[in-house]
């Protein structure tokens, strides 16, 4: 590729022509101030904070645009620059509510960092500001639109990065909002509640649904037996909310904040994992034994699973009916648990600690209920609420000692832990199917073909005689793609993970915010996670949920054996076709 | 979808016509065009099926309606009313006509009266300054309004009408 010289504030830099003006500044340590732009979203255009001055041009150019050009010369920092920038970050705020202190993102804003670095210190005018009611019909996202600085990202999210095209802008000029078809309220629209919005918003204009004072309210209630659960994706990004360096992994040290917080028990969602992968292996067994209903497509992600009945009802057949590693969990909880220590299991509350917004609206499928009316997890939180409450008690988190899971839910083989990241099910999946269909011990656990799966990966595994055609998909983009594979019908595919998620549950829409000198999303987090997950998997003495001892006992003693009527009854669901019908 | 569509068939056959052709979903302003043609307006239910037969997302059928002001997205009354609002018969005191029709009418610009029979536009510059104010209903041109007309305008307009009833929507 052809060389470009040029020049960026009196530095010279060589690059690949079709670099943007902003990349190559980058490539010299010069960050140059940025609003819409997101390296995996299409370009925008909207913000205008990047301009720089470009000799010879008329005007100031959007460097997140402007391809370089031999011999320019530009300025990313002139006196003139600098003012402009400001002016525009002065004039979104004119239009912006003035409530930092009381917001959600307060110290995490990045319209609130931008004002701050570019130096707006006092403010000029008061705007006409636009009003809009806060709009929470959704169970899992709350859309503020006063606070949109209409910079698109999620609407670039929303259908490139998610195919889902359930936002979009509408009206124009000054009455411009961001919302999706005919304004309706997100729960009657097509949203699977991913939460991606939430993440690559710059301000609070897309927030979770808190559960933070219902929880807060349960741990004070002495009647209630109130026991937490945490997914396997925590443990890998929670440390980011408290300083820790992306990848360490906090597993001990959450549940020791958890009992801190006031818990009573603490359990382990990857033994949900364990106890799906033994179910999804005897159901995929099963159905490549009859060859019907193939591929199985993986249950776990909820994201997806909305997706799938509101894009693909016609493929229902194909997912499994294995509940989620969680609600399987939650319903062990006031099931098994509740009889093992004779507890009433109305006065069990479950919380889920999760990396998923979607979880939030899973939990109140009437699908996910007791027979006597109780959700069976009572309430969901993000791996962001949680880290705020723990901030909220003052606990340090980095000090604290480790301290073990209850059991006998809380142990966990390794292939649990990979559920947290795309490829993460499939290899926990394979690992028991394989000695399933062989009847042998697998010689090597890790299958590394499914690993680090950046959007599609297909793989063709051998298992004994029989070669198994699987695919791993993260990114509702990528799943529509494979699905579509699926539905010509010239390949057969055995198994399919599907994750919502671009990465899989570690980049879910409830992880912490990227800290300092990250994007949201950025690529080397979501591997950084993902690796974490990989390093706990690795030091695990049992590495296979099938030979988890206590999964064996429950079985023995509760369930039967995997798919029987009990489990089929306790474990496994169904799924609805939804209204209204997406279009991809 | 096919058997129970709200489409009428010609518009149907339309869309059939545009998903022949390459980039089907460039189509869109053309087919929402055609919608309004037949029903005076987009409703939500055509528009749903629009994008449901184009294979376009329903949030982008919706945010074009909104873009361009010439969808009309609630029902028009069998008479549209349309008041120029353009230079000369702004200067020429277009603004009292268009306040006389709001209170002979009882609504607001883009409203349509309960009876479905009046509904009130604005437009800009018809290219007859010469005959400012201007008012057009439906395709007929009313030159030279006062404000003191509006109601005889109205009268006459209803007396020429056999029916004096708004049709049933379709």
């Amino acid at each position: 590729m052809k060389k470009i010289k040029l020049t960026i504030d009196n530095t010279p830099v060589t690059v690949p022509e079709q670099t943007t003006i902003m990349e190559a500044a980058q490539t010299i340590g010069i960050h140059i101030p940025r609003l819409c732009y997101h390296p995996d979203l299409s370009l925008e255009g909207a913000c205008r904070i990047c301009i720089v001055e470009v000799d010879g041009a008329r005007t100031f150019q959007t460097s997140c645009s402007t391809e370089v050009r031999e011999g320019m010369t530009i300025q990313t920092n002139s006196p003139e620059i600098r003012q402009a920038r400001r002016d525009l970050v002065e004039l979104i705020l004119d239009n912006h509510p003035q409530d930092c202190q009381t917001c959600e993102r307060d110290g995490q804003c990045e319209l609130q960092n931008l004002a701050y670095t570019l130096g707006v210190r006092e403010r000029l005018y008061e705007g006409e500001r636009k009003t809009f009611p806060l709009e929470t019909s959704s169970l899992s996202v709350i859309r503020d639109s006063e606070k949109c600085i209409l910079c698109y990202r999620c609407v670039r999210m929303c259908s490139e990065v998610q195919g889902v095209h359930n936002l979009t802008q509408m009206h124009r000029g000054v009455k411009t909002v961001v919302t999706p078809a005919f304004e309706a309220p997100l729960a009657d629209s097509v949203c699977i509640n991913c939460g991606q919005c939430i993440n690559v918003c710059p301000t609070a204009a897309f927030q979770e649904k808190r559960f933070t004072d219902e929880v807060w309210a349960a741990l004070a209630d002495p009647a209630k037996h109130v026991v937490a659960q945490i997914a396997p994706s925590i443990r890998a990004a929670i440390g980011e909310d408290f300083g820790l360096p992306a990848g360490t992994p906090a597993t001990f040290q959450t549940v020791t904040a958890l009992r801190r917080l006031g818990f009573d028990a603490v359990f382990d969602t990857n033994f949900g994992a364990d106890l799906t992968v033994v179910e999804e292996a005897h159901e995929l067994v099963l159905r490549i034994k009859k060859n019907e209903n193939l591929p199985l497509l993986t249950s776990c992600s909820p994201g997806w699973i909305s997706y799938m009945e509101h894009f693909y009802p016609e493929l229902i057949p194909h997912a499994s009916s294995c509940r989620s590693p969680m609600t399987m969990l939650s319903v062990l909880l006031k099931t098994y648990y509740a009889e093992l220590k004779s507890l009433d299991p109305k006065n069990i509350y479950v919380v889920g600690i999760m990396p998923c917004t979607a979880k939030k609206f899973e939990i109140f499928r009437p699908e996910h209920y007791t027979a006597t009316g109780q959700p069976f997890t009572d309430a969901v939180l993000t791996t962001r609420e949680f880290a705020w409450m723990v901030k909220a008690y003052g606990i340090d988190f980095t000090k604290l000692p480790d301290n073990d899971f209850d059991n006998p839910l809380g142990f966990s083989s390794g292939a649990a832990d990979l559920f947290g990241t795309t490829g993460g099910v499939m290899e926990a999946t394979l690992r028991t199917a394989a000695e399933k269909i062989t009847g042998e011990p697998l010689r090597d656990l890790n299958f590394t073909q499914v690993r680090q799966v950046e959007g599609l990966k297909e793989a063709s595994i051998k298992v004994g005689s029989q070669t198994l055609n699987v695919a791993v998909a993260n990114g509702l983009t990528n799943a529509q793609t494979i699905l579509e594979k699926v539905k010509a019908g010239k390949k057969q595919y055995h198994l399919i993970e599907l994750m919502a998620c671009p990465g899989g549950c570690v980049g879910g829409g409830g992880q912490p915010y990227p800290s300092e000198g990250r994007y949201v999303l950025d690529r080397d987090l979501i591997r950084l996670r993902a690796q974490a997950l990989y390093m706990i998997d690795e030091k695990k003495k049992v590495r296979k949920s099938h030979e988890n001892p206590f999964i064996l006992e429950l079985y023995e003693n509760f369930l039967g054996r995997p798919g029987s009527e009990k489990a089929h009854h306790l474990l496994h669901t169904h799924y609805t076709p939804r209204e209204p019908r997406g279009i991809k | 979808m096919t058997n129970q569509s709200t489409l009428h068939p010609d518009v149907v056959a339309f869309i059939e016509e545009c998903l022949g052709r390459e980039h089907p979903e460039s189509f869109l302003m053309a087919v929402l065009h055609k919608v309004q043609d037949y029903y005076g307006f987009l409703s939500q239910a055509h528009m749903y099926e629009v994008a449901q037969r184009l294979q376009v997302p329903t949030s982008t059928v919706s945010g074009v309606s909104t873009f361009y002001h010439f969808f009309r997205l609630k029902p028009r009354g069998k008479y549209a009313i349309s008041v120029c609002l353009g230079t000369a018969c702004f200067v020429k005191g277009a603004d009292n006509i268009l306040e006389a029709f709001k209170t002979e009418l009882g609504i607001e610009l883009g409203e349509t009266t309960k009876d479905g029979l009046y509904s009130l536009e604005n437009t800009r510059c018809l290219g007859v300054c010469g005959l400012a104010p201007v008012v057009t209903i439906n395709d007929k041109v009313f030159s030279q309004v006062t404000p003191q007309q509006v109601p005889e305008i109205l009268n006459r307009v209803l007396s020429q009408d056999t029916e004096k009833t708004a049709p049933t929507p379709a």
